[in-house]
């Protein structure tokens, strides 16, 4: 089966490693990727926060390439994209006003048929963690990481939860056990770094990373594992500010969930990309025997 | 402060509830939104107290908050309130209409933010995560703002200063005028 492939822009920047691990892990487990075409921005917060239109208008342009391309899926691997493209699905299957509007708008029609899901859902929902506990070449034994969801892969849960328990979703933790690791419940699982103040107000999301970090730590873990650009981007690449702010030097390892897989199904830290973190993972995944 | 109810009350509430497809009156003030909400300390009006606002018809002392500004888009409010009211939605429609009502954010730089994004995206399609940066920077006067990140970035080769425009940007152009989004040029 072929899934289509929604990267977002960030994996053309900041989370080049995510868009690398996800290719290769789905190629490793013969699940076929196709990069949906000419595919553009999904508005993100700054979209909903200044036109309504226009929030759901630039979701609805990758849906009909999508779906004009013969894709019956698309797949994002950030939140942010998943939500917008799931929030636009959603609402247009349930107002057809809407969906009019939208068409007039991008000039094109849809006609919803298709699948919005996340990597999670890939891995979990499509692939199954029974098969990915065959994959799993090095196990991650002893290494305890912590499964970080952020807000917009389960909020609203109404509209876009991949896991039904939208407060205390554990989609990621079960695949990352089924990797040999262990995932232990904490208390910042769903808690949000902030993302959108990402430029404007740093200091909130210096406050709020501060905050997860410093529940990671607390629950013992060796690395958090996100399933979001956005996240990572708060939590590693701030770290050294989030020192200096606050005094405290976590040097706490961040790690895609793509990653992760990579990593059990036998593949090298370079291959994946790993060595592009700030903050880096090699000395633990050397301690833990990994690489 | 003595708030004196007229017969204009009901109208912002009812406009407001319009607009975000929202019933903003089923709200009962037992403040979940507030408790949840992780930027409630920086806000000049809690959640639950701006709810309280849009019910009693106070449009000016609403469109002149900061909170809308300094919603962070988390949703927590949204997932968790009894009553099914959908908060951050309401925060989204609150900042739509100050803008086209000419409102001045309390919070500008949050604003730029926003018109520097989505003008990007106008004009190549996709964001480009330097260029937002370095707009925002000079827009903003903060000439050495992350710098520090900048350079490691560079050094793991996830700065890229070559264009990711796609081929449809004339279609872009069409939606965000169609849109009849308000949009400033990020000044």
């Amino acid at each position: 089966m072929v899934y289509g492939y929604y990267p977002g822009c960030s994996s053309h920047g900041t989370a080049k490693e995510y868009d690398i691990s996800t290719k290769k892990v789905c190629e490793r487990l013969g699940l076929k990727l196709e990069e949906v075409r000419d595919w553009n921005c999904c508005g993100a917060s700054p979209a909903h926060a200044t036109s309504e239109e226009l929030a759901l208008a630039l979701p609805f342009r990758n849906l009909v390439l999508a779906e004009k391309q013969g894709l019956d899926s698309i797949m994002s691997t950030c939140s942010a994209c998943y939500n917008r493209l799931k929030v636009a699905h959603e609402t247009l299957k349930k107002a057809p006003e809407i969906l009019n509007r939208m068409s007039e708008i991008v000039g094109e029609p849809y006609n919803k048929t298709l699948k919005v899901i996340h990597f999670l859902d890939l891995i979990s929902k499509e692939f199954g963690v029974e098969k990915i506990k065959e994959s799993v070449v090095k196990p991650l034994t002893g290494l305890k990481a912590v499964s970080y969801y952020g807000c917009l892969l389960t909020r609203p849960p109404k509209l876009v939860s991949i896991d039904p328990d939208g407060e205390n979703p554990t989609i990621m933790e079960e695949i990352i056990e089924a990797l040999g690791a262990e995932s232990p419940y904490w208390s910042h699982k769903t808690e949000c770094c902030g993302a959108s103040f990402a430029l404007d107000r740093t200091d909130i999301v210096l406050r709020l990373s501060n905050e997860i970090l410093k529940a990671a730590r607390f629950a013992d873990a060796d690395c958090i594992i996100v399933a979001c650009p956005l996240c990572f981007a708060n939590l590693d690449m701030r770290q050294s500010q989030i020192a200096s702010k606050y005094g405290i030097n976590y040097s706490l390892p961040v790690l895609f969930i793509s990653e992760l897989m990579g990593v059990a199904i036998g593949m090298g830290n370079k291959e994946l990309g790993i060595d592009k973190h700030i903050v880096s993972a090699k000395n633990l995944l050397k301690e833990k025997d990994l690489i | 402060m003595i708030y004196q109810l007229n017969a204009d009350v009901r109208n912002f509430g009812k406009t407001i509830s319009k607009l975000s497809d929202v019933d903003i009156y089923t709200c009962y003030q037992c403040g979940k939104c507030t408790a949840g909400c992780p930027i409630v300390m920086e806000m000049s009006h809690t959640p639950n107290q701006i709810m309280r606002l849009i019910q009693l018809g106070l449009k000016e002392e609403v469109l002149n908050s900061l909170t809308p500004w300094l919603c962070a888009a988390c949703e927590t409010c949204t997932t968790r309130c009894p009553k099914g009211v959908d908060i951050a939605k309401i925060m989204d429609t609150l900042r739509i209409l100050a803008r086209k009502e000419g409102y001045q954010s309390k919070e500008p730089n949050v604003v730029k933010f926003n018109d520097i994004f989505l003008n990007c995206i106008k004009d190549k399609g996709r964001l480009q995560e330097t260029h937002l940066a370095m707009v925002y920077n000079l827009k903003t006067k903060q000439f050495f703002k992350d710098a520090d990140i900048g350079r490691k970035l560079f050094m793991k080769g996830k700065i890229s200063l070559s264009s990711d425009k796609i081929k449809g940007t004339d279609a872009m152009k069409s939606i965000f005028e169609r849109s009849r989004a308000f949009l400033g040029k990020g000044e």
